[in-house]
């Protein structure tokens, strides 16, 4: 489905010239051949939907254990991130060239070679603020939908952030289950996630300065910890 | 040809010196006889030829320095010794005495030597003959004394302070020489004598200061530093020269009052904050007058003022509340006698204060100041869980409706009514107590409660002045709706007498209001009794042939009804509520009905049956009996129609207390808010385009507080609620600044 247009200011992933995803694979030739072409189109329909000539959810959890990898698995959603897929669930055409080509893969054994290195690759890369936003859109399955309930970001932020930032993680799901306040998390809360992770000393929160146009819930998230801690 | 005889130099100079030896003896104060014009003339022609004559006999030159040797010869002579040889105020005397002989001696001599003013001096750029000779008296006798002098005059000065009498009118002629010394320049004066005597002064007062503030009180210490700056005022108009009144006076000030500033005024049993607390008045005034002379005085002073009043405040506030808890447990949510109480006095105290400010403060800024913030804290405390928006529209309330607690003449009225507004102005809330006031104005407009129309209108005149005429524009709408209604229930009249088949048999009255000016009141779907169904449709009829693009909801919790009780003794006239009404019309049809029947007929909330019921069976006057028969209303008690019940009055009022308004209010208010700090917010961001938060933040404050005083968390949680909307979107660079998404 396609992404409604009142969502300005955000990077139009279509214009793979300026995808950030090519920072992923520097150097190299990225000349494809209709050869390459060819075989990603026939490795496409072997998953594909013919009806709706694009894989549906069937067809990736099939992929998916061809590939031997979960289809929960944070591998999965970086390679939609990769193919910069639009709706859940679903491969077009397109974007299964797309990421097949960044990851250089024309073979399922290719393929799964690639996914699996994928991860380090991606938490490495400069560009991984790109694919954290992107985790957040792809989740937002309805048309106008602009927020997420808490329970699946508490499991998206585990998947995304529980590697890098176990702790603020982990404390940060127990606060969302704890308070009332919020049923949802839009994408500017999201956002600030990260900033919080990558700012703020998670053992003193000095630097943490309410009175800043931090999210209100990461406000009350702070005061939080510190009763806690204050408490311990 | 009469050819001038060439004088010689020494025989004209030994005339002249006849001369100058004659002025001395005069001077001196030998019984001469004074100069003739003949004796002068000659004089001053020998000078005139001396100086006329042709080289080599032109002697102006030499006689400009003999002029000059005549000054010295004669100081050193007489003068000087003279005065060597006197002490303290004999030498004084002594000085002034050979100063003012020198004056009218270079006055006789300059005027025998003028010709040598006249051309010898300018042409060879040399001082005038008055110049030379205060030059010769300065360096020659001045020079010699003027330290001797200085101190013999500091010390005279001193024995004044300490209360001795002395010859002012001495000191006064020896500072004249230090002035008259320079010759137009101020600086003899103030190096050899001013800078001591400041120096002096200083000391002087720092000792009696070092003594005085540990033997006096603060009120006592204050006079005796207010006579002693007026008594060197007066030393300077008496003897000092005019230039060291400001610097004499700060010298003074500083000693006494700057040094000791902070122990005078914390002085323990008699410092400003006990001043405060004795209200003593004239040392106040007498502190403010001391203290606003030196620099930073007044901070400390109005600091203890502004933590006085806060404390009295405070103080009413605690009163009241514990008053407020001593009250049964029932009647709490009502704002009741403590709290009428309790703003008077607040009035009171303000007017007390306010006139400590204007009287003993001189209406200084500082203190003006004070007085806000001090009130500003324990205005915004509120009392007994009543905010003071809700007392104040209360306290209005009691005095603009009949009956009312408050009995007053018209013009106390006024006069409260003007204070009450004053008081508006330190309490954040003002939304708050508009929306209460506006409650308790419809109330009165709709039940005719409303004493006098004057006074109506008069506090929203101030009101107006006060907050503007945003504040008002709804109350002013609301008083103008009732007199349209008055008109248009002449018209309804009308339209019923034209068309008789369409009047429903009961006289109907219907005020119609327009929406945006009154409250917001929850609309229920009454049942209405049969009877009074027909009253309205017959009214919207009517209404529609008045309009047709209005809409009409019923609020039937303001109606009225006069209803005819057909009791067994005689039939009474009760004047009830729509509500009431209607519950009563009930037991037209049935003896006896239980609460959820009465409940389920009328369509009502538990809330009002329980009022309703209450008011009918439990009050004062028991139209219906209760089963079981206890003082509160429960969901099974069941109603019967109580045909016993009579009473002396042919006509009675049955009360129907309101409901808890205080919860809706503030409902109502909060939502109110979040709009505006919406709109606030967009309107911000539409003309800035990009902002940083803190700055929306405070802008968005500021543009608000004419109303209320917004919470930051709540402006916060609207930013974010915006940009979910669309309306802002954050940076992506800069995670603090807002852009506008237009």
């Amino acid at each position: 489905m396609p992404r409604s247009s009142s969502r300005k200011g955000t990077t139009n992933l279509k214009e793979s010239g300026n995808s950030p995803v090519m920072d992923l694979f520097r150097g190299g030739s990225s000349k494809s051949s209709s050869k390459d072409i060819g075989r990603h189109d026939q490795l496409f329909y072997t998953y594909a939907n013919h009806s709706l000539d694009m894989i549906d959810p069937d067809g990736i959890v099939s992929l998916c254990s061809d590939l031997g990898v979960d289809h929960t698995d944070v591998r999965i959603l970086m390679l939609a991130w990769t193919m910069q897929a639009e709706k859940q669930g679903y491969f077009t055409l397109d974007e299964w060239r797309r990421g097949l080509k960044e990851l250089r893969a024309d073979s399922i054994s290719k393929l799964q070679k690639a996914v699996l290195d994928l991860e380090n690759k991606v938490r490495k890369s400069s560009s991984f603020p790109d694919f954290y936003s992107f985790a957040f859109r792809y989740c937002l399955t309805e048309e106008k939908q602009k927020c997420i309930d808490t329970e699946s970001i508490c499991i998206l932020l585990d998947l995304v952030l529980g590697c890098q930032f176990r702790a603020q993680v982990d404390a940060l799901t127990q606060y969302l289950k704890h308070q009332t306040d919020y049923k949802v998390i839009n994408m500017d809360q999201w956002n600030a996630f990260y900033r919080f992770c990558n700012e703020i000393n998670f053992s003193t929160f000095k630097n943490y300065d309410p009175n800043l146009a931090w999210p209100l819930v990461l406000d009350s998230f702070v005061e939080w910890m510190q009763l806690k801690r204050g408490k311990a | 040809m009469n050819q001038r005889e060439i004088i010689d130099f020494h025989e004209g100079w030994k005339f002249m010196q006849n001369g100058i030896t004659k002025l001395k003896s005069i001077l001196e104060g030998a019984a001469e006889t004074h100069f003739t014009s003949e004796e002068h003339i000659m004089l001053y022609t020998t000078i005139y030829n001396m100086c006329t004559q042709k080289p080599p006999h032109d002697y102006s030159q030499q006689l400009y320095d003999k002029y000059k040797e005549s000054f010295h010869e004669y100081i050193t002579s007489s003068v000087l010794p003279s005065l060597k040889e006197r002490h303290d105020e004999f030498m004084l005397r002594e000085l002034v005495r050979r100063w003012q002989n020198h004056q009218v001696m270079a006055r006789w001599l300059s005027r025998f030597f003028f010709y040598l003013d006249r051309y010898f001096i300018s042409r060879r750029s040399l001082p005038p003959l008055m110049e030379v000779g205060l030059t010769c008296f300065r360096e020659l006798v001045y020079q010699e004394v003027k330290v001797k002098v200085r101190d013999a005059v500091i010390s005279l000065i001193d024995r004044e302070r300490e209360g001795e009498q002395i010859d002012r009118a001495l000191l006064k002629n020896v500072l004249d020489i230090f002035v008259e010394i320079g010759n137009g320049l101020m600086d003899f004066y103030e190096k050899d004598f001013e800078d001591a005597m400041l120096k002096d002064t200083g000391a002087y007062y720092s000792r009696k200061a070092s003594n005085w503030i540990v033997d006096d009180s603060c009120p006592d210490y204050m006079l005796k530093a207010e006579n002693c700056l007026r008594r060197e005022k007066e030393r300077v108009s008496h003897y000092l020269h005019s230039s060291s009144e400001t610097k004499l006076l700060e010298k003074v000030q500083h000693e006494l009052l700057f040094v000791y500033a902070t122990q005078l005024l914390e002085k323990e049993q008699s410092g400003c904050h006990a001043l405060l607390m004795d209200e003593k008045v004239e040392d106040l005034s007498r502190m403010y007058r001391l203290f606003s002379k030196i620099s930073g005085g007044l901070e400390p002073v109005s600091n203890t003022f502004k933590q006085h009043v806060t404390a009295e405040g405070s103080a009413l506030v605690k009163q009241a509340e514990d008053a407020v808890s001593q009250k049964k447990t029932d009647k709490k949510d009502v704002v009741g006698v403590q709290e009428q109480v309790f703003v008077r006095k607040v009035i009171d105290l303000h007017d007390k204060f306010m006139a400590y400010v204007n009287n003993c403060f001189l209406n200084h800024t500082l203190f003006h100041k004070a007085l806000k913030d001090a009130f500003e804290v324990f205005c915004n405390k509120g009392v007994a869980g009543s905010s003071n928006a809700e007392l104040l529209a209360t306290f209005c309330d009691n005095i603009l409706k009949k009956g009312g607690s408050e009995k007053l003449s018209d013009e106390a009225i006024e006069e409260t009514l003007e204070k009450v507004v004053k008081l508006l102005a330190y309490i954040g809330d003002k939304d708050l107590f508009a929306e209460f006031y506006r409650k308790k104005l419809a109330r009165r407009l709709l039940f005719n409660k409303s004493a006098n129309d004057d006074h109506e209108r008069s506090i929203l005149t101030k009101l107006k002045q006060q907050c503007g005429g945003q504040f008002t524009s709804k109350m002013e709408g609301m008083v103008t709706d009732l007199t349209l209604a008055r008109e248009n229930q002449t018209h309804f009249e009308e339209y019923l007498n034209n068309n008789p088949t369409a009047n429903p048999g009961i006289d109907l009255t219907v005020t119609v209001l327009t929406t945006g000016f009154w409250p917001s009141y929850k609309s229920f779907d009454l049942n209405l009794p049969v009877e009074m169904v027909k009253c309205i449709e017959v009214f919207k009829e009517f209404y529609e042939t008045k309009t047709k693009h209005r809409k009409l909801t019923w609020i039937y919790s303001f109606g009225t009804c006069n209803v005819n009780g057909k009791f067994e003794s005689k039939t009474i006239e009760l004047v009830v509520t729509t509500h009431q009404a209607a519950a009563l019309l009930l037991f037209n049809t049935s003896n006896r009905l239980s609460y959820q029947e009465i409940m389920a007929q009328l369509n009502l909330s538990d809330e009002d049956v329980v009022r309703l019921l209450h008011s009918l069976s439990c009050a004062k006057y028991k139209i219906l009996n209760k089963e079981p028969s206890t003082k509160v209303i429960s969901p099974n008690d069941v109603f019967e129609f109580n045909g016993k019940f009579t009473d002396k009055m042919r006509h009675i009022k049955i009360h129907l207390p309101p409901g808890d308004e205080k919860k809706k209010v503030i409902e109502d208010v909060d939502k109110d808010r979040r709009y505006a700090i919406d709109a606030s917010i967009i309107r911000i961001m539409k003309s800035r385009k990009v902002l940083g938060y803190q700055q929306l933040v405070s802008e968005c404050v500021e543009q608000l507080s004419r109303m209320f005083k917004p919470d930051v968390k709540a402006i916060k949680k609207r930013i974010e609620d915006l940009i979910t909307r669309d309306y802002l979107e954050r940076d992506k660079d800069n995670a603090n600044l807002f852009k506008y998404l237009a």
